[in-house]
């Protein structure tokens, strides 16, 4: 699998991470080496192996509909980037 | 040749659990922002997500309502987008496995045709918490109180071909969740949300591309948004342009919509199991437990209001459609004991004032109990129904109850035969044209020609008079005369 | 009571110690925390060192001692990996992202040994957000190994195992994705264990791989590693992924003779890129092990070879949902005056995370987008399920596995360079326990060039007492474990 500069752009926009222009080759490069590690797994005969997504057969526990929280709000924002009356201040929002 | 409409609904229905789906915070509508949100809420690094039965429990009852499959094993995926009221950029939601798979439902239109519209699936996953954009300082506010409410997402397949049956499949859906008490159905507060995927065609064609209008609230936005966006693909594709796979949004204060954004800029969520969460599964008896105690339907309610308490079919679905307005007609014919004038009140004058004030029957100013006070009098004879009105009007705008109204006001009724026949005489030696008139009138003028005496007999009572008995005393002394 | 004694002491010395009141744990502690303020600029391998609170937690645990029935561990000072979250101190998880995150809540394990009386000297050194098997990945700089200032101590619990080496203390709380756990403690001639999956819980532990992270002890001797375990294991309602299961005293087994005890050696385990003195000493540890009257039973896990490859796709892609949490919005680091949305996300991201960091969520990213996810994601999951069968298959005919830890002694740093393929086989003998979820550990079980070795033991599952059993035997038999590395004395000690 060969993967160049405009991939790397595109996978820096959905995990939202700028990259720097200066070291885009360098970070095409390390990457394009971990492909082709992970590549190998394309040897592997994995005919109708059931995929596993958990090391363990366990079944998931349901917990019973109960209010078990209270309200943390001034811990919680107290360390928070920026607030202002109960809210996260973010960057304008448009939709 | 005429375009064919085709349209499908993803319905996003808040379910009435007390506490989230993965934490145990509240799930109370209108708190102040940011205090029903825990650590794992504001996904906080190392908190951890633990699912509540309760929502299993009402995803599962929503499956049985709709005759779907329940899913033995069903698994929570995480779908990936960056946006700040979704704290841990990602949704914990179902995809290849979801809780209910495929079920129908069945819609009947205004003409009384029924038709079956497929359920592709059903599927749990959390809400979004809400962004404020009133102005602090340029920046937008976030609350994430709702983030992690339980939602059920309801899949349909493209079976709709209009607004008309679109509109009657989410009133549907709308009836069946608060039937069961999954979802207090309270739209104006975003309980329910609907996203229509539209497209027209010519019919026999394929599919054409579709559009999707995001997050309308209420039924009548939806109808309005769908033929917008109908008339807006029909005009594009025979101005000779194409319709392009975007997601839209509707205002329903302006009537307009606009693109948000295309199927180009869509993000590429990465679905893939949440590896915080095990497969849930789901036995057997569980599920029959679930089916037994499931509340009453309102297919199955609106019979038994025809058979129970005589209604027409009309006012069966009408009455029996919500589940709220269901029980509020139960308890106010019980007690008032006349099941008809009762219904005739509901879907009458209280129908036209929830209306008008945009109110649901739940939040009705007045009660069953109150309703049904003044349904008795009416019933007994103790005031008119023109007299009724004032009652309503006193108990709608101060409460009270019917009793203390007509008391206060004066309304009662007379009753009393020997006082209106008094009042009859009189009226009747003070009206000699109109006695002579009647007499020489030909029979079958005659009842139309009643009208000027009562109205002159009801000013004399100042409308206490018991209609009925002015009627009948009155064609009976004029009877006489002939 | 002599100080360079104090320090020496496991922890099971120091709670017999403490249960006889030979001192106190306000003393042990004043004599750990004078020891980190003067060594440990030379090893870095704490990031906040919680000299108040730790003496407090002292005095406490002093006083619940004296009133009688205080638990075990009650008095006993250990640090935890600063990937556990600890309510009121910073937990940076080694990265800028989190550099000023100071959690309002304490993970369950922290809870587990404040409710046992253990008094928290700090914060250890790690990889960022555990990504790294050299330590050179924090964002606190890198942490030096006791043995040699000039070499790795291995990651990403590299600060936990540096502190115990280095006598810093005397035991640590460390976690084990791919090796974390267990290629440090190799690399720093410690002991250290990774728990069955889900057997520790995950609450409150920054996650890295969800399904792949699992806390363990790290401390001098298995013996030390027992006791921890035995407050650290607890079934976690909290946690979903926690398993129901009685929690054993893991100290119970660990003089049961090895007698009988049928050892699987995996072939693949000692093909290429093995170093040789490492090879040596390990077939040293299996002789005394046959000494002891254990049987050596060839294996084969035939599918060894895909775990690595496996991993860099699994590990990234839970890794790149899990940290996508950190934007800035609610916690955590925000990028200066960001001019909208975007930029802010693009930014704070870009500053808050390293090179390593960044290149794992774009693999992962890549790995799940569109078109790519049954090549790499779903492939990868399948063979997840051959390599835990090769396991389940093995456990069939012998009762613990073993090898090296890790293919050699620990490196100097910068020398694995800017392929992280090469950093990434460090781990090639421990990734595919944590695939499979079993439990590993590792013991110290020589030497090459003054550097140590470590002995591997793979465990079936929830089969942590056997493990602890052998190493405790194996160092019953050996002294390996008992050794220091020079230059721990305090100055006014010289
Ligand atoms: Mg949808
Ligand atoms: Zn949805």
């Amino acid at each position: 699998m060969t993967i160049e500069r405009a991939d790397i752009e595109k996978l820096a926009e959905l995990a939202r991470i700028e990259i720097n222009e200066a070291t885009i080759a360098e970070t095409t490069q390390s990457i394009a080496d971990v492909l082709a590690l992970v590549d190998q797994l394309q040897a592997a005969d994995t005919e109708g192996v059931e995929p596993m997504a958990h090391p363990t057969d366990a079944i998931q526990r349901l917990r019973a509909d109960e209010v078990t929280e209270i309200n943390h709000r001034e811990e919680f924002q107290a360390i928070a980037p920026a607030t202002e009356a109960g809210l996260y201040l973010v960057p304008k929002v448009i939709d | 040749m005429e375009w064919e409409t085709v349209i499908g609904l993803e319905v996003h229905a808040q379910l009435a659990t007390k506490s989230k789906i993965f934490s145990g915070s509240s799930t109370t509508f209108g708190a102040e922002p940011n205090t029903q949100a825990s650590a794992l809420d504001l996904a906080m690094p190392g908190t951890l997500p633990v699912p509540n039965e309760q929502a299993y429990r009402y995803a599962i009852m929503f499956g049985l309502a709709i005759d779907a499959d329940i899913a033995r094993t069903s698994v929570f995926e995480r779908k990936n987008y960056f946006y700040p009221d979704l704290p841990k950029a990602y949704q914990t939601t179902q995809l290849e496995k979801p809780i209910v798979g495929p079920g129908h439902v069945e819609i009947e239109l205004a003409d009384g045709t029924k038709k079956t519209i497929r359920i592709h699936h059903a599927h749990l996953e959390e809400d979004a918490g809400k962004s404020l954009h009133e102005d602090f300082h340029g920046m937008s506010g976030i609350d994430l109180n709702r983030a992690g409410t339980p939602l059920v997402e309801i899949v349909s397949e493209p079976d709709m071909r209009s607004s008309e049956e679109a509109v009657a499949f989410a009133k549907k859906l709308h009836s069946i969740v608060t039937s069961l008490g999954i979802c207090d159905g309270e739209m104006s507060q975003g309980s329910m949300r609907f996203d229509v995927n539209i497209s027209v065609r010519k019919p026999g064609e394929e599919l054409g591309t579709r559009t999707e209008t995001k997050n309308l609230n209420s039924f009548r936005f939806m109808e309005d948004a769908i033929k917008l966006e109908v008339e807006r693909q029909i005009d594009l594709i025979e101005d000779g342009g194409k319709v392009i796979q975007e997601t839209r949004l509707y205002n329903g204060d302006t009537k307009q919509a606009r693109s948000m954004r295309s199927k180009e800029e869509a993000n590429d969520y990465r679905y893939f199991p949440c590896p915080d969460l095990l497969p849930v599964v789901i036995e057997d008896d569980y599920i029959e437990s679930i089916r037994k105690e499931l509340p009453e339907l309102p297919d199955a309610r609106q019979e038994r209001f025809i058979t129970q308490y005589g209604l027409s079919s009309y006012d069966a679905s009408a009455l029996g459609s919500d589940a709220n307005m269901a029980l509020y007609f139960e308890t106010a014919a019980k007690d008032s004991g006349d099941t008809k004038l009762t219904a005739n009140w509901i879907m009458g004058e209280l129908s036209a004032r929830l209306n008008s004030a945009d109110l649901s029957i739940k939040h009705s100013p007045l009660s069953a109990e109150q309703l049904a006070g003044m349904v008795s009098r009416i019933a007994d004879g103790t005031i008119s129904s023109k007299m009724a009105k004032q009652v309503f009007d006193g108990m709608w705008n101060n409460g009270g109850d019917a009793d203390s109204i007509i008391e206060d006001q004066g309304l009662k009724q007379v009753s009393d035969s020997g006082a209106i026949e008094a009042m009859v005489d009189e009226v009747i030696a003070n009206s000699d044209k109109q006695v002579d008139n009647f007499r020489n009138a030909d029979e079958s003028k005659r009842p139309k020609m009643l009208g000027y005496f009562v109205g002159q007999i009801m000013k004399a009572s100042k409308g206490q008079a018991n209609p009925q008995q002015v009627n009948e005393i009155l064609l009976k002394k004029l009877n006489d005369l002939l | 009571m002599n100080d360079s004694i104090m320090h020496n002491k496991t922890i099971a010395e120091i709670i017999a110690g403490l249960e006889a009141g030979e001192f106190t744990s306000v003393e042990i502690t004043q004599h750990y925390l004078k020891r980190i303020k003067q060594l440990d600029r030379k090893y870095n391998s704490y990031i906040t060192v919680n000299e108040t609170s730790a003496l407090a937690q002292a005095e406490a645990a002093d006083q619940r001692r004296a009133k009688g029935n205080a638990p075990a561990f009650c008095g006993v000072p250990i640090a935890h990996k600063d990937i556990f979250c600890t309510n009121g101190i910073r937990t940076s998880c080694g990265s800028k992202m989190l550099d000023n995150f100071v959690p309002p809540y304490d993970a369950t394990v922290v809870e587990n040994f404040a409710n046992a009386g253990a008094v928290v000297l700090g914060k250890t050194n790690m990889d960022e957000f555990a990504m790294g098997s050299s330590n050179e990945t924090s964002f606190y700089g890198p942490v030096k190994n006791p043995w040699n200032i000039n070499t790795v101590p291995g990651g990403s619990s590299g600060g936990s195992a540096a502190a115990i080496a280095a006598h810093l203390a005397p035991g640590a709380t460390a976690t084990d994705t791919g090796g974390s756990i267990r290629q440090p403690a190799a690399l720093c001639g410690i002991t250290g264990l990774k728990p069955t999956y889900g057997r520790v819980s995950r609450w409150g532990m920054i996650a890295f791989a969800s399904s792949l992270d699992q806390g363990g002890p790290m401390a001098r001797t298995a013996e030390d590693c027992a006791l921890m375990l035995n407050v650290m294991a607890s079934f976690d309602p909290k946690d979903s992924t926690s398993i129901d299961r009685e929690v054993p005293d893991y100290t119970t087994n660990l003089n049961q003779s090895l007698n009988g005890l049928k050892i699987g050696i995996p072939r693949e385990y000692f093909e290429e890129g093995l170093n040789p003195g490492t090879e040596q000493a390990v077939k040293n540890a299996l002789a005394e092990l046959e000494k002891q009257g254990a049987t050596l039973v060839s294996i084969s896990l035939p599918h060894t070879k895909l775990a690595v490859p496996a991993y860099y796709v699994i590990a990234p892609a839970e890794a790149s949902a899990n940290l996508s949490r950190f934007d800035g919005v609610r916690y955590g680091h925000r990028c200066e005056d960001p001019k909208d949305l975007r930029d802010m996300y693009m930014r704070t991201r870009a500053e808050g995370f390293g090179e390593e960091v960044k290149r794992r969520i774009l693999v992962g990213a890549y790995c799940l987008s569109a078109g790519y996810y049954d090549a790499y994601y779903r492939k990868a999951q399948q063979v997840r399920r051959l390599i835990k069968q090769d396991f389940v298959d093995a456990f069939e005919k012998v009762d613990v596995i073993m090898g090296p830890t890790s293919p050699s002694p620990a490196f100097e740093f910068g020398s694995k360079g800017s392929d992280p393929v090469a950093m990434y086989l460090e781990d090639i003998y421990t990734i595919a326990t944590n695939l499979a979820g079993l439990p590993g550990m590792s013991a110290p079980c020589g030497f090459v060039d003054n550097k140590p070795v470590g002995l591997q033991i793979i465990g079936n599952y929830f089969d942590e007492s056997r493990m602890l059993n052998v190493a405790h035997q194996f160092q019953l038999a050996t002294g390996w474990h008992k050794r220091s590395p020079e230059g721990l004395e305090l100055e006014e000690a010289k």
